[in-house]
């Protein structure tokens, strides 16, 4: 297992947002957490993530524990994000957005700025090359140097995966990566989560609305309902169990017509 | 919806006279030029000028370090500070202390007066950087008049009256009296926190301080540690301030509490503002504006500080972000 949480149980103000989770990703796996809106799929991420602290459990990634980790130390151990509504860094161009992924691969500080000792200069232009074949993987090679804002939403969520790329990721984790995108916009996300496994070697957890895109990219498939884990299992077993369907009836139609 | 348009439909094209000027200093090549440009006429001045001229150009070279150094805590981590001018009464009061009252050399006493700066940066960034930004402005201004009320109580600051015959330094042999000497060690200090600040700027420090200030949860989950970067913003803001705060004492030979009030935090604060936060040539620009502004207004005698307010308000009024422009659209 890259990432284990045993017993995870989370809560706002007595709202049991997470309840008793166990809950795992194989390494280089792609592995979608579904659920009905509202179940607690985002708030497991920042849990994960170290931006909300679980009252009880515990989190390991490879056998570390990440638990009551602040963000900035979780993503150095080897998680990154992106979020359900793209936060890119708006004013900034596509390629500086990259460049904040590396921050914490390099270490460089004020000192060596100063004096552009030549360690500095060296970690500067590993910085860039980085950041550049990141860009070049999800295809935004040519839009370096636009402003974030700029970009189609398609291409501002492409940005965001760079992004979290070039933190050198063990466990890539994607909030609603589809949301907002049409077709072929799909598809060729599809495309590129299966690229992130297989030519990077990152596992993915993605959370994700979209069934048909859940089912064609996923091998393992994790359901959540009212902050609990009721099943979890291959495409097909999930598919067809009782439980998801019941899970997700009462729901609106739009997800009911998944 | 669906955007394909080309990659260079956005580029910035230059609008007025203004943009068009800015952009013709783009290149590397003609701003190296305008680099010398601006040395040679650094050098030049005090020979052609008065020692008047002289006197207030030196000040308006302190100011330019003073701003650069509040320009990386409020224009590039986006911390406003209210109290800046403590920084400065630390750097100058720790050189007075120990040149005059223990009589340790000046050269000596620097080392201990940039450790003071930042140690004054982490008491205060410390316990407040977790604040939001209006009420980290307020504890800064507290800050501020905190260190004024304590210089002007203390006996070893020499009490309101301050100190006075700080004994001026010597540099192999030459020793640095007089005005046209000063403004040339004030042309260095202020080419040297001019080049620092560009290349913190272009650093992975710098780029940390815009990612914390345009998004502080997407930088916590790309790996940078918030708490740290904006203290480094704190710790070396403060050191810009006690390089001016040193070099102003030894000029003067003399400080006293009112050189530090919360009206010079302030005017260190309106020339970052005016010339444009987190833009290295409009903060140097509204440094020379904020002190040479009323001299160049004196003939207007009691009249000068409300014509040059009435300017102020009309250039924040039709350029709000700064004097200086955007680099990119």
């Amino acid at each position: 297992m890259l990432l284990q949480l045993k017993q995870v149980s989370l809560s706002f103000a007595g709202n049991t947002v997470l309840h008793d989770v166990n809950f795992g990703v194989d390494s280089g796996v792609i592995h979608s957490l579904i659920g009905p809106n509202g179940a607690g799929k985002t708030s497991m991420f920042n849990v994960i993530t170290g931006f909300y602290r679980p009252q009880a459990g515990d989190i390991t990634l490879d056998g570390e524990r990440i638990v009551r980790r602040k963000p900035h130390a979780v993503t150095r151990l080897g998680i990154a994000r992106t979020f359900q509504n793209v936060r890119l860094f708006r004013e900034m161009s596509v390629l500086e957005n990259v460049m904040a992924g590396q921050h914490c691969r390099t270490r460089s500080g004020a000192l060596a700025a100063v004096l552009r000792l030549p360690s500095q200069r060296a970690e500067e232009r590993q910085i860039l090359e980085t950041s550049l074949e990141c860009l070049e993987f999800v295809g935004l090679l040519d839009y370096q140097e636009r402003l974030a804002t700029n970009l189609s939403y398609g291409h501002q969520r492409r940005v965001e995966i760079a992004r979290a790329l070039a933190t050198q990721p063990k466990l890539l984790l994607l909030d609603e990566p589809a949301a907002g995108l049409n077709t072929s916009e799909k598809h060729a996300l599809i495309e590129l989560i299966r690229r992130i496994r297989d030519e990077r070697g990152v596992a993915v957890l993605l959370i994700e609305h979209d069934m048909s895109l859940v089912m064609s990219v996923s091998e393992q498939i994790s359901v959540l309902d009212h902050g609990s884990l009721i099943t979890e299992g291959d495409p097909q077993t999930v598919q067809n169990d009782p439980r998801v369907i019941e899970a997700y009836l009462g729901q609106d139609d739009e997800e009911l017509a998944l | 919806m669906n955007d394909h348009s080309a990659p260079t439909t956005d580029e910035p094209k230059p609008r007025n006279l203004f943009q068009r000027l800015y952009a013709a200093f783009e290149s590397p090549g003609r701003r190296r030029f305008l680099h010398a440009v601006i040395i040679a006429i650094l050098i030049i001045t005090p020979w052609v000028s008065s020692q008047y001229t002289t006197v207030i150009l030196t000040n308006a070279l302190l100011y330019v370090v003073l701003c650069l150094g509040l320009n990386i805590v409020v224009g590039y981590a986006g911390l406003l500070d209210l109290g800046y001018a403590a920084f400065f009464a630390v750097g100058a009061y720790t050189v007075g202390i120990l040149t005059q009252q223990f009589g340790i050399n000046f050269w000596a006493a620097i080392p201990f007066a940039i450790m003071a700066a930042a140690l004054a940066g982490v008491i205060i960034g410390g316990p407040t950087l977790r604040l939001r930004s209006d009420y980290l402005a307020i504890v800064t201004l507290g800050f501020g008049e905190i260190v004024r009320f304590t210089a002007r109580n203390l006996e070893i600051t020499g009490g309101a009256s301050g100190l006075s015959h700080i004994p001026e330094p010597s540099l192999f042999g030459w020793h640095i009296d007089n005005s046209i000497d000063f403004y040339y060690v004030f042309v260095v200090l202020a080419v040297l926190a001019y080049i620092a600040s560009q290349r913190l700027f272009d650093s992975r420090l710098g780029r940390a301080w815009l990612y914390v200030r345009h998004d502080e949860d997407a930088a916590e989950a790309m790996g940078i540690n918030r708490v740290a970067t904006k203290l480094a913003a704190y710790i070396i803001g403060a050191i810009f301030g006690a390089v001016g705060g040193i070099f102003f004492s030894v000029n003067l030979g003399a400080i006293s509490p009112e050189s530090f009030s919360f009206q010079q935090s302030v005017l260190i604060l309106l020339a970052v503002v005016l010339g444009g936060m987190g833009k290295i040539p409009g903060v140097i620009l509204g440094a020379f504006i904020v002190v040479l502004g009323p001299e160049l207004l004196r003939e207007f005698g009691t009249l000068r500080l409300l014509i040059f307010a009435v300017l102020l308000l009309l250039i924040m009024l039709f350029r709000p972000s700064g004097i200086w422009p955007e680099k990119r659209s």
